[in-house]
């Protein structure tokens, strides 16, 4: 299996609180991939670590077999079209409509004719199962799933190989997170894409993970779903060994 | 034809393409002036071997733009062996037609002009009584809260005074000295021409005084704390921060609001005081190096100069000045709505109406101490 990104080593601190102490993930291409950890653990650190928005104090970030932590500016930029974002509260830029949120990296690393633009966008809209109205709307007149959908339309604009998601689910009805896991199923199995998510959402997990990476005391302990929900490591015993998790894990299994 | 992304063999009026390389939406141009660079005309069938070649949705777009455009052109397409799995994707998802953006050009015509006066004729009305509302359930509020000086939040007033006032001390009194300065020097050039150098101690204590210190720092104010509550005030909003205060039971106007207004009227005062004091002395420092008046001389003449009435008339203006910069402020971060660009407009917003008002109130302080003979 190819490894698509790769963390070794990574050290990030704050002041005189250290968030990551040496740090290792490994995510391989085609799996989807959850980080979890307790809040304060440095999972939306890790991202935006692994986004280049922030420069490490030790260690590498390696995306598609390039060091990341070494890159200038501009092969940064050239990169960024090969992974997808989205953020913890959709991030979708207040003053645009949808489609012109989604239209943005376009029109920023690609050269389109205006009709494969619209083209391409209506297909990023339909894809994740946003109706066409829809796109004509802007964020303040969309639902929450509608949000977290746009903002996964926009991180599609590129057709990126890597999507990284911070909760994605997060402020999801059950019934909405659950459609939205669907669509993420069936889109990483269509596009073969690379999934990397953070997320609370234990139902969340169990649908979509293939691997989990835990964040505990500054490192990351990876494992199968199976692996991890057996490991026994106080943190993690105590997320995936309540009732709630057992009854998922049973239901799981089945 | 060899290309970096496909190959043609053409045989009379059968054409096999193979497909290569990489299909992706970077090499979207590359792609596109290989395909329309192959000729179509007198073509009966097409087949296509997807081969080695990578499609990502962008690429399977562009196939699909070909295949449409042969068919057009009475081209039978098919398939070597089967579709690629992208290509069935973007044609499974790929429905009906973009609808326009709700924003469009509206055309002058003369209905529409007419319907244009009238809407905003009607949404200026609204935007004044709404204003007029909030203006009166902010001094409502006030009058509740000096009833019961415990509601005042000093910790909150103190703070607004000190990002308001304090902090912008340095400013203002570079402002008032330049200005003073500047009044000095004109009025010295012109009244050196009738030997009447020493009234320029007069002209700059009046000035200063009366109206200058107190327009400078209100309009240096406006542009400086008017659009920070502006901002702070509609960011919170964005934030559903206002919403949260309400659901708590908390009212934003007499929580955000107040403070806001009650810092303000005491900073405004402390500074226009301050851009007196140093407008005086600017106007000294230039009447002894430019026209050598003793500095005894000065200051005699600004006694003189101020009637009982001189530094109140121009006092009195200053929280009256701060109440409008600062409900002007807070007005409009508080109309702030669903955007950054309503963020943005309103706070711009807030700074013109702030200035604006505070000049037509000056302009009617003018007028009313015209009558009363001050």
């Amino acid at each position: 299996m190819r490894t698509l990104l790769e963390v070794r080593g990574v050290v990030n601190r704050f002041g005189d609180q250290t968030v990551h102490n040496g740090l290792d993930m490994q995510v391989y291409q085609g799996e989807v991939f959850g980080i979890i950890g307790g809040s304060g653990s440095g999972k939306t650190v890790l991202l935006r670590t692994i986004l280049g928005l922030r420069r490490p104090d030790a260690g590498s970030v390696r995306l598609l077999d390039r060091e990341l932590t070494a890159m200038s500016g501009a092969e940064l930029s050239r990169l960024k079209g090969s992974y997808g974002v989205t953020f913890q509260h959709g991030a979708l830029f207040s003053s645009l409509t949808v489609r012109q949120n989604v239209q943005v990296p376009m029109l920023e690393h690609l050269r389109l004719p205006a009709r494969a633009l619209e083209e391409l966008t209506l297909l990023k809209v339909q894809l994740v199962g946003l109706a066409t109205q829809a796109a004509a709307k802007y964020p303040a007149e969309l639902s929450g799933g509608m949000v977290k959908r746009a903002a996964l339309a926009r991180a599609l604009a590129l057709d990126p190989v890597l999507l990284l998601l911070d909760e994605p689910t997060s402020g999801l009805d059950p019934i909405g997170a659950a459609a939205f896991d669907q669509l993420l199923i069936y889109l990483q199995r269509e596009l073969k894409l690379t999934v990397v998510m953070i997320t609370h959402d234990l139902d969340s997990i169990f649908r979509t993970c293939t691997r989990v990476g835990v964040i505990v005391d500054g490192r990351m302990i990876s494992d199968t779903l199976e692996g991890i929900v057996a490991n026994p490591h106080p943190w993690i015993r105590a997320y995936f060994g309540g009732e709630r998790a057992r009854a998922r894990w049973s239901r799981h299994g089945a | 034809m060899p290309g970096s992304h496909l190959t043609a063999r053409r045989d009379a009026e059968q054409l096999s393409l193979t497909l290569c390389g990489d299909w992706h939406a970077r090499q979207f141009g590359q792609i596109e002036a290989e395909l329309t660079a192959l000729d179509l005309s007198g073509l009966r069938a097409a087949s296509i071997a997807t081969g080695q070649a990578q499609l990502d949705l962008s690429g399977a777009w562009l196939l699909r733009d070909f295949l449409r455009r042969a068919r057009d052109a009475g081209v039978d397409t098919r398939f070597a062996d089967a579709a690629p799995p992208a290509l069935q994707l973007v044609d499974r998802t790929l429905t009906g037609a973009m609808p326009e953006a709700t924003e469009h050009i509206e055309w002058l015509a003369p209905g529409t002009a007419v319907e244009d006066i009238g809407r905003h004729t009607v949404r200026w009305v609204r935007d004044l009584v709404a204003a007029v509302g909030f203006i009166g359930h902010a001094m409502a509020l006030l009058l509740r809260a000096l009833a019961r000086p415990a509601r005042l939040r000093p910790v909150s007033i103190a703070r607004h005074v000190y990002d308001t006032g304090i902090t912008a001390v340095p400013i203002v009194a570079l402002i008032a000295f330049l200005v003073s300065v500047i009044l000095a020097y004109l009025g010295a050039q012109e009244l050196q021409q009738f030997g009447a150098d020493v009234f320029v101690a007069d002209l700059v204590t009046i000035g200063v005084l009366r109206e200058l210190g107190v327009l400078l720092t209100a309009i240096i104010i406006a542009g400086r704390s008017g659009s920070a509550f502006a901002a702070e005030i509609g960011s919170m909003q964005l934030n559903e921060e206002v919403d949260a205060l309400r659901a708590i039971g908390l009212d934003p106007i007499e929580v955000l609001v107040l403070p806001r207004v009650l810092g303000l009227v005491i900073a405004l005062p402390l500074l226009t005081l301050i851009a007196d004091v140093i407008g005086l002395v600017g106007g000294g420092l230039l009447c002894h190096l430019l026209l050598q008046m003793p500095i005894t001389q000065y200051l005699g003449r600004v006694q003189g100069a101020i009637a009982s009435t001189t530094f109140w008339v121009g006092m009195i203006k200053a929280p009256v000045f701060a109440c409008v910069i600062a409900l002007a402020g807070c007005y409009s971060g508080m109309r702030v709505r669903d955007s950054s660009r309503e963020l943005g407009r309103l706070t711009t917003l807030a700074v013109v109406q702030a200035i604006f008002a505070v000049i037509l109130a000056d302009a009617l302080f003018a007028v009313l101490f015209l009558r009363l003979n001050i």
